[in-house]
């Protein structure tokens, strides 16, 4: 590193470290000492394993953070939430249908929504939590599946819920009824599959596998591009 | 504006050169430009990156150094003593060691044959460069398509070193993966009327790429392990698999396992093994940064091969050109091929094109290397290490005002939560570690040279030859998680419990080590990197 870049302090459950003003929260807490091992995970913003709370010193405002996507700051108080004790319905897929009764039955606390917005301010992906779980009240799984893609599972959203929602499992069981149940199959992927189960395309791809290199070369070459 | 003193003097010169690149054609290099530049500078054909392997089934295979020293190294179990017969702390028909793409399918395949399934897994369930992948997956499920179209994609793909009955058995189960994932909710691109969407990806002759969104592999993961989780299946977390347990005739009968959080050593008995761990990005060959996860540290390969499985195409290391550089949060970090796909090109500190934007990965790769190091024209960052500009305004210039908004969302999203504005600002790039293009050696069962282990996924080898094509990565892992699963749910089933567990091809290891003193101090897997950034 050069003289250029400023140190900062932050405070890692509360212990104070100085680090180059340049990091993740993450790379923070390794360049302070720490081999993660809860905690951190793809390190780019995809897998939610590094929920992250934090507040800045002389500030009131609890803030949040994936720790691989937020940089430190100066006065940074943390800590990570790397598990939340969230419960998740079990279900055969097979078994239920995109209906409210059904939903009920698995996340009945979804009804009990208090319409604070905790979950939705708390979001680090931005997305509306709370819109969501009114669509799943009101039945709408397509708008719910939608809205809810982005969703890493990080579990913020439920470490906030007055009502005692798990969000992100109630969002994952919608998208699955979703593409299960109301986006409509791939007909020519049925197809596809029972000519293969039945050995149609066999003859053609052995033809292949059992040509020389020569030929295939040249068959690569040549083939057709759409 | 995150590019500030000296960064900040440099990108003018970029912007000042900008109006007179717009539609010039930069060349193409000739063939034998191509391969002097791949020669002199991409990683796999620098001699120092690389020597031959000392110990062990494969005596005197080449790999990259850093693999080499991993699998050179005596077992983290040398100084304890461990009773392998006592009462198992887990005795299952199927282990699967690794909570990624893989396991997750093996699981669900073993379980729906009506075995005792259990995952072990270094972090959570799910933390895998499956949950990283964006691009899409690929399968011949479209009229003008076959799997025998596919399968010339790939074999010529991987310069036809692929084995065929691996290639033959990724492309005729692609469809069918599809379809199983369809039918387990999961949410792909499709039309109206369910056809499913699908594009290009580089080296595809139909347009067979599905997707969900750009986030493909995370939704696969998170439905698959929904569904392991659904059916109850145990998940043992934070324990990663330290050796195979073989038992008296030499079949692998289990693992020992090391409990991250509490450091204790278990020993899981197991009438069948299946590895499903994944690369080894993490292991930072020739010092590049990667975009692989946390967890991609070579465990499985380093146990497999020491219980005698063999390794295939150990030194066919995959880089991506345009690895995020600056600012240092997104080290690493992919940036898509669609960036240069819309015009964006690399550029030199001068701010001059100095390769054609659309050359192959492992090209242009080597470009940008012999720009940096050999040229001496790479941009200095203050974090120590060079990078080119890849100018990502000139794409508005090109297609008009919002066309990186509109095509390059997450790309956009990415950098702006570190403060560059791709729209107005260039990026800073270098090529990344992105993807292990040999393994384990396996057959169509997953099966390897020992008698009931079994390797999946990233770990296993010979699939994809010595190149990987886009999209067959996500479908390799659960085309092979599903047969592993498969089958060894099948043997299991015959199997009696396994007797005279031990871990004498590990002690026959460690005589290797000593007579070639070929493992210095190191001990391995090394499980976790370590990093400090200093």
């Amino acid at each position: 590193m050069s003289d250029e870049i400023k140190m900062v302090d932050i405070f890692i459950m509360g212990k104070r470290y100085t680090v180059p003003e340049t990091l993740t929260i993450m790379d923070g807490m390794e360049y302070a000492g720490y081999q993660l091992k809860r905690g951190c995970g793809c390190r780019a913003g995809f897998c939610g394993a590094c929920a992250t709370v934090y507040r800045i010193a002389g500030d009131f405002e609890l803030k949040v953070g994936l720790a691989c996507q937020t940089k430190v700051e100066d006065g940074m108080y943390l800590a990570q939430i790397p598990f939340f004790p969230g419960r998740k319905a079990t279900f055969d897929l097979e078994e239920i249908k995109p209906s409210t009764a059904h939903f009920a039955q698995l996340y009945p606390e979804v009804y009990r929504c208090l319409g604070c917005s905790s979950c939705t301010k708390v979001c680090p992906q931005d997305i509306d939590v709370m819109q969501y779980i009114a669509y799943i009240q009101r039945g709408d799984f397509e708008k719910a599946a939608d809205i809810s893609f982005d969703c890493l599972m990080c579990g913020l959203c439920v470490s906030r819920c007055p009502a005692n929602i798990v969000h992100y499992n109630a969002a994952l069981t919608a998208r699955r009824l979703y593409s299960r149940y109301i986006a409509r199959p791939d007909a020519f992927l049925a197809e596809r599959t029972k000519a293969i189960e039945a050995g149609e395309c066999d003859a053609e791809i052995d033809a292949l596998v059992n040509s020389n290199q020569a030929k295939l070369q040249e068959m690569y070459n040549t083939r057709e591009i759409e | 504006m995150a590019y500030t003193g000296k960064l900040g003097e440099l990108v003018k010169k970029v912007e000042e050169s900008r109006a007179s690149r717009v539609g010039v054609h930069y060349p193409r290099m000739s063939q034998e430009e191509r391969q002097d530049v791949l020669e002199k500078f991409h990683p796999d054909y620098n001699p120092n990156g690389f020597r031959d392997i000392k110990v062990g089934v494969n005596k005197g295979a080449r790999m990259p150094v850093e693999m080499a020293d991993v699998f050179e190294s005596w077992s983290r179990l040398r100084d304890t003593k461990l009773d392998l017969n006592a009462d198992p702390d887990y005795d299952v028909d199927v282990l699967i060691i690794g909570g990624g793409g893989a396991g997750a399918s093996a699981a669900l395949e073993a379980y729906a044959a009506g075995s005792d399934v259990m995952i072990a897994t270094k972090l959570r369930f799910g933390d895998a460069n499956t949950m990283m992948a964006q691009g899409g997956i690929q399968a011949a499920d479209k009229e003008n398509d076959t799997p025998a179209i596919h399968y010339l994609d790939v074999v010529g793909g991987g310069r036809f070193e692929n084995v065929p009955e691996l290639a033959r058995a990724l492309v005729m189960d692609a469809p069918l993966v599809i379809k199983w994932l369809e039918d387990m909710g999961t949410m792909f691109d499709k039309k109206d009327d369910g056809t499913m969407v699908t594009i290009h990806g580089g080296g595809t002759s139909r347009k067979r790429m599905h997707a969900a969104r750009d986030y493909t592999g995370a939704e696969i993961m998170r439905t698959l392990r929904d569904e392991v989780l659904n059916k109850g299946v145990t998940i043992v977390e934070f324990c990663a698999a330290v050796e195979i347990i073989l038992d008296s005739k030499g079949r692998a009968a289990g693992a020992v396992l090391f409990n991250l959080e509490t450091e204790q050593y278990l020993i899981a008995r197991a009438k069948t093994v299946i590895i499903a761990t994944g690369g080894s990005g993490r292991l930072h060959y020739r010092g590049f940064p990667t975009s692989n996860h946390y967890g991609a540290t070579a465990d499985g390969l380093v146990i497999g091969y020491r219980a005698g499985a063999k390794t295939i195409y150990a030194d066919s290391i995959q880089y991506h050109p345009t690895g995020g550089a600056y600012p240092p949060q997104l080290l690493g970090l992919l940036v898509t091929e669609k960036t240069r796909g819309l015009g964006a090109t690399p550029l030199n500190i001068k701010g001059e094109q100095f390769v054609y934007h659309l050359e192959t990965r492992d090209v242009e790769s080597s470009a940008i290397l012999r720009e940096c190091d050999e040229r001496g024209l790479g941009v200095p960052l203050p974090t120590g290490i060079t990078a080119v500009w890849l100018d990502s305004p000139i794409i508005e210039l090109i297609h008009g005002e919002g066309t990186v908004e509109k095509q390059l969302p997450a790309m956009m999203r990415q950098f702006q939560r570190f403060g560059v504005d791709i729209r107005k600002e260039p990026m800073l790039i270098y090529p990344t570690l992105h993807y292990q293009n040999g393994g384990l050696l396996i057959d169509e069962n997953g099966l390897t040279a020992v008698e009931n282990l079994y390797v999946a996924g990233e770990a296993a080898g010979g699939i994809h030859g010595t190149n990987r094509l886009m999209g067959n990565s996500l479908l390799d892992i659960i085309v092979f998680g599903r047969r592993a699963g498969r089958h060894a749910a099948a043997v299991s089933k015959e199997a009696s419990t396994p007797e005279g567990l031990n871990l004498d091809h590990v002690e026959a290891y460690h005589r290797e080590l000593e007579e070639t003193g070929a493992a210095d101090g190191r001990v391995g897997p090394v499980l976790l990197p370590h990093y400090t950034h200093r």
